[in-house]
């Protein structure tokens, strides 16, 4: 009876035990419900500009409004003038390159390709007046705009092709009243427009985001903590905090989500661990491009066919442009599952003049691998496309794209390869054999971006799995549930299957023999 | 004829490890496998936590199993002997199929014959000190690798691959370990005293047989 107790007590315990480590209720999580809190509390602006003396006055030019930011704020614009915004290069150590200047001013992209000849058009993303060539005054304070930035009114705009000033429509006045802080238009009126329309560069970065729910991005929805860029993209002295590498190339000054969140958020040790060699947007962004589609290819190759002598385009189902004379063509694509790739926070870029050594040209390379300790796994956007060169010399060729009119060897008036790349190069200072080709570029965007609802992260059988799954390209590591030694594996089955062999042998021998003994009745 | 005693061989302790023990190695067996691809049931992430649970749970049975072999003078039933051993091998081999008699009797003294006494020596002492490191080694792989150079030497993919081969090695020994439980007396017999703790043996046995 005691004994009957006593199993009956441990199978209890046993089956509590396997209830227990089965059942595993979310626990609360206090530090992200303080985290919401601090982020709830918006500061509160300790000026109203709008009441100030000094801008209740008409503005006739932009650069008369930053003299009056400047007349009060009389050093920030030495801040600015600092900046990358600004100069739209930076001084970075780049291994095997030692210091460069790396910048838009200097790297291509396989989008609108470069800056250089282009400025009239492409200033239109430069946080000043005037940048309508490569003689731009960088030291004249008059032409830093602050409008861009910290316009609060959503009227301010700049106008297309003319170089960094304001569209005709805005009213300065009102504009210079309504001054205050950064908000998601003022930063997406650049990031999320770049290369020449909504999402087209980035694909975690576009207009949805200004008004969006939490499926699409958790910090930046209207109906969730509603964040805006700055909450995290903080600045000190106008330095902004986050490296973004299709610019940048070195591993200082970056945002990090555990910068808030810390790097064990989790309340479970395991996915914790994760954080060592896995960043966060790995798991946390399955999708990029969730409401409006991103570029994934552009083939400059294609460009400058013609229709009666005129350029035209064709368009998709979705209204996206699918084919431009002026551009070539064009796939798009929506709710994207990101490629990964190891990186350190280092980068280098195809910078202007460098010799083609690999194909698809690396326009940009994140550096890192497994072996690399400071690794993580990261997502990226990578954009594949092709774009013109010098067949003789073996560098990507600068063409001039933008001219107001014909005749003035601009590609999108002229549509004629050989003078676009003939002027682009004169001005960027590298000869040009006169042989063009077309090359394939490849660029990569780490996609920071979009991040989902905890619930629709990445799960672990997406990567842990013997099929397909989102890490088959990293092959540089042994992954658990996806990789195995095979050999090895044969071998040990191998060894299974003979000692089930060997005692089903064993056993029916042992019975056949049995039998013969009782059919001839001797004892056993 | 032959004289049959009723002997008790395996105490409550010994019951209870061996069931919960046998019990845990199939879960982990069965949640291991998983996580190393081989098939789909849990899904990956319960897989990984039940195996850990399980392990942590064999490891501190394990605990008590060492303690209980020290303060019983246990362990003595694992010193290993040649004699024998070879008469015992060939009654596996040819004499069971003749109708022989075992040539080992068990006793309380002595409860293993000599090829149990070298396999099970061999478990405890190679096999599963091999999967329980590798194990370790594999479940704290990022702490430890960062900590200590000479861990984050070792591939993952080695530690790997040792505890799998630990997992298959462990899986043949299952196979014939269940598979001999059916050589005793009677195909049952074995499984009974397991349970019950209580064998019949020959009476004559306990005379011949000396103690270790």
């Amino acid at each position: 009876m005691g004994r009957h107790l006593i199993i009956a007590a441990v199978i209890t315990v046993i089956l509590l035990a396997v209830i227990v480590s089965l059942h595993q209720e979310e626990r609360y999580n206090l530090k992200l419900e303080e985290l919401k809190q601090q982020y709830a509390i918006r500061p509160m602006s300790s000026i109203d500009h709008s009441k100030l003396e000094a801008l209740k006055r008409d503005f006739e030019t932009p650069q008369e409004v930053t003299e009056a930011c400047n007349a009060c704020h009389t050093e920030r614009y030495k801040e600015i003038m600092g900046s990358s915004h600004w100069n739209w290069e930076r001084t970075a150590y780049i291994e095997g390159r030692g210091l460069a200047f790396v910048g838009k001013k200097n790297v291509i992209n396989n989008f609108c390709i470069g800056a250089g000849t282009n400025e009239q058009a492409c200033a239109m993303c430069h946080i000043g007046f005037g940048m309508s060539n490569d003689r731009f005054d960088f030291n004249n304070a008059s032409n830093v705009d602050c409008m861009v930035c910290h316009d609060n009114s959503e009227e301010y705009l700049k106008g297309s092709a003319m170089a960094g000033y304001p569209d005709r429509s805005v009213s300065l006045q009102n504009v210079a009243r309504s001054v205050g802080s950064p908000r998601k238009s003022n930063c997406g009126s650049c990031h999320f427009y770049s290369g020449g329309g909504n999402n087209v560069k980035h694909g975690d970065l576009e207009e949805s985001l200004l008004a969006c729910d939490k499926e699409v991005d958790v910090h930046m929805a209207a109906n969730g903590m509603d964040m805006s860029c700055v909450s995290c993209h903080t600045a000190e002295k106008h330095v902004m905090k986050g490296r973004l590498y299709s610019v940048s190339s070195d591993n200082i000054n970056r945002a990090y989500c555990e910068d808030c969140h810390t790097a064990r958020p989790h309340r479970d040790a395991r996915l914790d661990d994760h954080n060592r060699r896995v960043a966060c947007q790995t798991c946390h962004i399955p999708y990029y491009a969730k409401v409006n589609a991103t570029k994934m290819a552009w083939r400059w190759s294609e460009a400058g066919k013609l229709r009666e002598g005129e350029p035209y385009q064709e368009m998709n189902k979705e209204g996206e442009a699918t084919y431009l004379s002026t551009k070539g063509s064009f796939v798009w694509k929506k709710n994207v599952v990101p490629e990964y790739v190891w990186f350190n926070g280092t980068a280098d870029h195809y910078l202007m003049g460098d010799t083609i050594e690999i194909i698809p040209v690396p326009i940009n390379s994140l550096n890192g691998s497994y072996d690399d300790k400071q690794s993580k796994i990261i997502p990226v956007k990578i954009h594949r496309g092709d774009q013109i060169y010098d067949r003789q010399t073996k560098i990507l060729i600068q063409p001039k794209l933008f001219a107001f009119h014909k005749g003035d060897s601009a590609y999108w008036q002229d549509f004629d390869w050989n003078l676009a790349a003939m002027a682009g190069m004169q001005r960027v200072g590298l000869w040009y054999s006169g042989n063009y080709g077309f090359v394939e570029t490849e660029m990569s965007w780490p996609v920071n971006h979009m991040v989902s609802p905890k619930e629709q992260s990445v799960t672990c059988e997406e990567c842990h799995t013997r099929a397909e799954g989102r890490l088959a390209g990293l092959t540089d590591f042994y992954l658990p549930g996806r990789d195995r030694n095979e050999g090895l594996d044969l071998i040990e089955k191998i060894l299974l299957y003979l000692s089930i062999a060997g005692a089903m042998a064993h056993g029916v021998f042992r019975i056949a023999v049995s039998r013969r003994w009782r059919n001839s009745g001797r004892k056993h | 004829m032959k004289i049959m005693k009723r002997i008790y061989i395996y105490k409550r302790f010994e019951r209870f490890w061996h069931w919960s023990q046998a019990f845990l190695i199939i879960f982990l067996a069965v949640t291991g496998f998983e996580v190393h691809g081989s098939y789909e049931i849990f899904g990956f992430e319960k897989a990984v936590n039940f195996h850990r649970t399980a392990a942590y749970l064999l490891l501190g049975l394990t605990a008590f199993a060492i303690f209980w072999h020290f303060t019983t003078e246990g362990w003595r039933h694992y010193i290993p002997t040649t004699r024998k051993l070879t008469a015992q091998i060939r009654f596996y081999m040819s004499g069971m199929f003749k109708g022989e008699e075992h040539p080992f009797n068990r006793t309380e003294l002595s409860k293993l014959n000599p090829a149990q006494r070298l396999v099970y020596l061999g478990l405890k002492l190679i096999l599963i000190p091999m999967v329980v490191i590798s194990g370790l080694l594999y479940m704290f792989y990022g702490e430890l690798g960062a900590t200590f150079w000479i861990v984050g030497g070792i591939s993952l993919r080695s530690i790997a691959n040792w505890h799998t081969f630990g997992a298959y090695l462990m899986l043949s020994f299952l196979v014939v370990h269940v598979y001999m439980t059916t050589t005793g007396a009677t195909p049952s017999a074995n499984l009974r005293a397991m349970l019950t703790g209580y064998e019949e043996v020959e009476e004559h046995a306990t005379k011949e047989e000396s103690v270790i």
